[in-house]
C-alpha cells in the first residue's frame, strides 16, 4: 500500500450546511412571522423538502432551465476591459443572457414548480424594479397560473415599462401606497395577501430574505449559477477564480454564485452594496456596510434603521438594490468573515456601466454595474495572472431611462 | 400575582369576559397617550392593549397601518410610549396594560433593557406579533425576570402541537386571532370561533381572548358568552381616525362604551343560561 503525503492532496473543501433545521444561520434567519403564517410556512417547508429530494422534480427543473431559461449561461473573459485596467483578468458570468434578462428567473421557475406540486393556482410576488415581478409573471404565464404583483407606487412611477411588461404577461399589478411606497412596503402587502388567501396562494419571494425556508430555497434555486461556474472556470481559465464578486440587494444573485464556493476557502467572496450618494450622506442601501442587526420581514439580519428601530428609506440609482434589509445568510457570512462586503456609489456604478458598454459591447443592469465597478477598482491592484469572476446578474435594457436621465438626456 | 392574572381571576369569579380595547399609541399624538388610556379605562376597559407603532406593520390591515403612520409622523417611538405609560400609571394602578407591537423596536432597545424599562413604567404584558414561540425562549425568560407576562397568538390554522407550545410559554392570556388575514379584515364566524376556543381550552388553563374582526357590539356580546376576553381594535382606531385630535380620546371612549354594553349583556346571558 502506498502512503501519500497529505500535503500533496488538494485542500479539501470545508463542509458548510447552514441553515440549521429551524432556518438559522448562526444568530440570523429564523421564522419571525405572526402565528397566522406559521401553518403556511410549515406546509411550504414540507413541500420544498419533498421537492428537493425528488429526482423527478429536479429533472423537470433542469429541463425548464435548459429549454425555457436558456441555461447554462456562459462565462465570458472580458479581455478588453481587463487589458484596459492592466491588472487581474475579469470574467463575467452572463446571467444577463437568461430569458427575462436576469438571474431572477432561476428562482421564479423553481418556486413556480413547487407551487404546482402544492396545487396552488395563484401566485403573488413583491417587486421593486419590476425584474422579479416580470420573472414571476413570466413563469405564471408559462404555467397558466393567476398572478398578482405588489409594487410600491413610487416604483410603479419609476418603472413604468416593467409594469407594462407584467401586464402584457397577464399579471395584475397592485400599487402599494403605504409606508415608504417602495419594495419593503410591497413585501408587507404581499405577506398580508398571503395570510388572507393562504389556501389558494403561493408567495414567490424574490430574494434570499423572508422567513425560513425562503432564504434557503431562493439560494438553492440560484445556486445553479455558482455550480456552473465551478465547472466552467477550470475549463475556460484553467482554475477557479481568486475572487467572486456580486452585487447585493436582498442578496439572491450573490448567494447563488457564492454558495457553491463557500467550502473553497481560497476563493475570496465579495458582496457589493449600493453606496448611493455615499455612505456618509445617509442616502444609500449599504445594509451590511452601515446597518445593524434587527428583525424584519420574517428573519433576523442587518437592517437600515433609526435610533428607535424604525426601518429607514434607502436610496440607490438601481431600484433592485434599494432595500433596507439583506438576506440572513449574508449577515452570517459577514460576521463569520467568510465573505466581505463593500459599497459602490451611484456615480461609480454609472461609470462602470459605460465602461462595460464601451469595452465589451455588453449593457449591464445598473445593479450588476455595482459589481463591475468594484472589479474595476480591484483588478488594477492585482497581478495579471489573478482571476476575478463577476456575476453579471442582469442586462441593462430596463435602465435606459435612468442612465439617459443621469447623463442629462431624455427620450 | 400580576395585574392581568388578578383581573382574569376576578372576572372569572363573576362569570364575565374582559373587555380589551386596542389603540395605537401616539395616534393622534404621543402627548395624548395618558388621556386616551384614561378615557378607555373610564369607559369600561378591563385590560388595555397599546400598540407600539412600527414602520412595517406586516400583520395589520389598512386602519392600523394608517394609525401607525400617523403616530410615527407625530414623533411616537417605543421610549416615548414607555414614558407615557409611566406617567399614566401614577393615576391608575389597577388597569392592566399590554404593549403590542413588532420585534424590531424591542430588538433595537435590547430585550433586557426593554423589559426593565417596561416594568418600571408599569407595563403588565407584552405581545410581539413577530416573535413566535419557537423563537422566544430567551424572550420569555427575560420578560419573566421583570415580572411581565408574555402574550402569544393562536390562529385558526394553529396545530395542536402549536397550541401546546403556546400554552407552555404564555402567561396572562392567549390571544386567539379569529380569522385568517390581517387586523380589521372582515366579520367573524362566531360558531367557528366557539369551536376553536373549545379546542384551545381543552389544552390550556391560560385565559383565551378573541380579537381581529369584532366590529359590532352584538358580535362582542356573542363572543363574550364563551371567551375570556374580547379585543376591539380596528373599530376604535377608525373612530380615532375620524376624530379631531382634541376629541379623539372621548370618541374612542364613547365607541368602547357601546362594546361595554355588549359584553355586559353577555354576562347577563351567561347568568340566565
Ligand atoms: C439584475 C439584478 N441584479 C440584482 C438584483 C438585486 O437582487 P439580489 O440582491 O436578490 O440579487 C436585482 C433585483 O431586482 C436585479 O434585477
Amino acid at each position: 500500500m502506498q502512503m501519500r503525503a497529505p500535503a500533496a492532496e488538494p485542500r479539501s473543501p470545508a463542509p458548510y450546511d447552514l441553515p440549521d433545521a429551524t432556518g438559522h444561520f448562526g444568530p440570523y434567519g429564523g421564522t419571525f412571522v405572526a402565528e397566522t403564517l406559521q401553518a403556511a410556512l410549515a406546509e411550504l417547508r414540507a413541500a420544498y423538502d419533498a421537492c428537493r429530494k425528488d429526482p423527478a422534480f429536479q429533472a423537470e427543473l433542469a429541463y425548464e432551465l435548459e429549454h425555457y431559461v436558456g441555461r447554462p449561461s456562459p462565462v465570458y473573459h472580458a479581455k478588453r476591459l481587463s487589458e484596459e485596467l492592466g491588472g487581474a483578468q475579469i470574467y463575467l458570468k452572463r446571467e444577463d443572457l437568461n430569458h427575462t434578462g436576469a438571474h431572477k428567473v432561476n428562482n421564479t421557475m423553481g418556486q413556480a414548480l413547487v407551487a404546482r406540486r402544492m396545487g396552488k393556482p395563484r401566485v403573488i410576488a413583491e417587486t421593486g424594479a419590476g425584474q422579479h415581478g416580470v420573472a414571476t409573471a413570466t413563469v405564471a404565464a408559462r404555467y397558466g397560473m393567476e398572478c398578482v404583483v405588489y409594487m410600491g407606487t413610487e416604483d410603479v412611477a419609476r418603472q413604468a415599462q416593467n409594469v407594462y411588461r407584467m401586464k402584457l404577461l397577464g399579471a395584475t399589478v397592485v400599487p402599494v401606497s403605504s409606508g415608504s411606497r417602495t419594495l419593503k412596503d410591497a413585501l408587507n402587502e404581499a405577506m398580508r395577501d398571503w395570510v388572507t388567501n393562504v389556501a389558494s396562494t403561493f408567495y414567490i419571494i424574490g430574494t434570499v430574505a423572508g422567513p425560513h425556508p425562503y432564504p434557503m430555497m431562493v439560494r438553492d434555486f440560484n445556486a445553479i449559477v455558482g455550480k456552473e461556474c465551478l465547472a466552467q472556470m477550470p475549463a475556460l481559465a484553467g482554475r477557479q477564480p481568486d475572487y467572486v464578486l456580486a452585487c447585493v440587494g436582498g442578496g439572491s444573485n450573490a448567494m447563488g454564485i457564492f454558495h457553491p464556493y463557500i467550502p473553497h476557502g481560497d476563493v475570496k467572496l465579495v458582496g457589493v452594496e449600493a453606496g448611493g450618494l455615499g455612505i456618509g450622506t445617509g442616502k444609500h442601501a449599504a445594509t451590511l456596510s452601515a446597518g445593524s442587526p434587527g428583525v424584519l420581514h420574517g428573519n433576523r439580519t442587518y437592517l437600515m434603521q433609526d435610533a428607535d428601530g424604525q426601518i429607514l428609506e434607502t436610496h440607490s440609482i438601481s431600484a433592485g438594490l434599494d432595500y433596507p434589509g439583506v438576506g440572513p445568510e449574508h449577515a452570517w457570512l459577514k460576521d463569520s468573515g467568510r465573505a466581505t462586503y463593500v459599497s459602490v456609489t451611484d456615480e461609480e456604478a454609472l461609470a462602470a456601466f459605460h465602461a462595460l458598454c464601451r469595452t465589451e459591447g455588453i449593457i449591464p443592469a445598473l445593479e450588476s454595474s455595482h459589481a463591475v465597478a468594484h472589479a474595476m477598482r480591484l483588478a488594477p491592484t492585482l497581478a495579471r495572472d489573478r482571476i476575478v469572476l463577476v456575476n453579471l446578474s442582469g442586462r441593462g435594457d430596463k435602465d435606459m431611462h435612468t442612465v439617459a436621465k443621469a447623463s442629462g438626456l431624455e427620450f | 400575582m400580576s395585574r392581568i392574572a388578578a383581573t382574569f381571576d376576578r372576572l372569572r369569579a363573576a362569570r364575565r369576559a374582559a373587555l380589551v380595547p386596542f389603540v395605537t399609541a401616539g395616534d393622534p399624538s404621543p402627548d395624548l397617550i395618558p388621556e386616551m388610556l384614561r378615557s378607555l379605562a373610564a369607559n369600561g376597559a378591563d385590560v388595555i392593549e397599546l400598540g407600539v407603532p412600527f414602520s412595517d406593520p406586516m400583520a395589520d390591515g389598512p386602519a392600523i397601518q394608517r394609525a401607525s403612520e400617523r403616530a410615527l409622523r407625530a414623533g411616537t417611538g417605543l421610549a416615548r410610549v414607555l414614558d407615557a405609560v409611566r406617567a399614566w400609571r401614577r393615576e391608575d394602578d389597577r388597569t392592566p396594560i399590554v404593549l403590542m407591537g413588532y420585534a424590531n423596536p424591542v430588538e433595537h432597545m435590547g430585550a433586557a433593557a426593554f423589559a426593565a424599562r417596561a416594568r418600571d413604567a408599569g407595563v403588565d404584558g407584552v405581545l410581539v406579533v413577530d416573535y413566535p414561540p419557537e423563537e422566544s425562549a430567551d424572550w420569555v425568560r427575560t420578560l419573566g425576570e421583570s415580572g411581565i407576562d408574555p402574550i402569544f397568538l393562536l390562529s385558526p390554522t394553529s396545530s395542536e402541537a402549536r397550541i401546546d407550545l403556546v400554552s407552555r410559554m404564555a402567561k396572562g392570556y392567549i390571544y386567539y386571532v379569529s380569522l385568517k388575514g390581517v387586523t380589521g379584515a372582515a366579520h367573524i364566524d362566531t360558531a367557528d370561533v366557539e369551536r376553536m376556543l373549545g379546542r384551545i381550552r381543552s389544552r390550556t388553563q391560560v385565559p383565551v381572548g378573541v380579537g381581529f374582526g369584532i366590529r359590532e357590539p352584538e358580535t362582542a356580546r356573542a363572543i363574550a358568552r364563551f371567551a375570556d376576553a374580547v379585543v376591539i381594535g380596528s373599530r376604535l382606531v377608525e373612530e380615532i381616525e375620524r376624530s379631531t385630535p382634541a376629541e379623539a380620546a372621548a370618541r374612542a371612549g364613547a365607541a368602547l362604551a357601546a362594546f361595554r354594553a355588549g359584553v355586559d349583556a353577555a354576562a347577563r346571558d351567561r347568568a340566565a343560561a
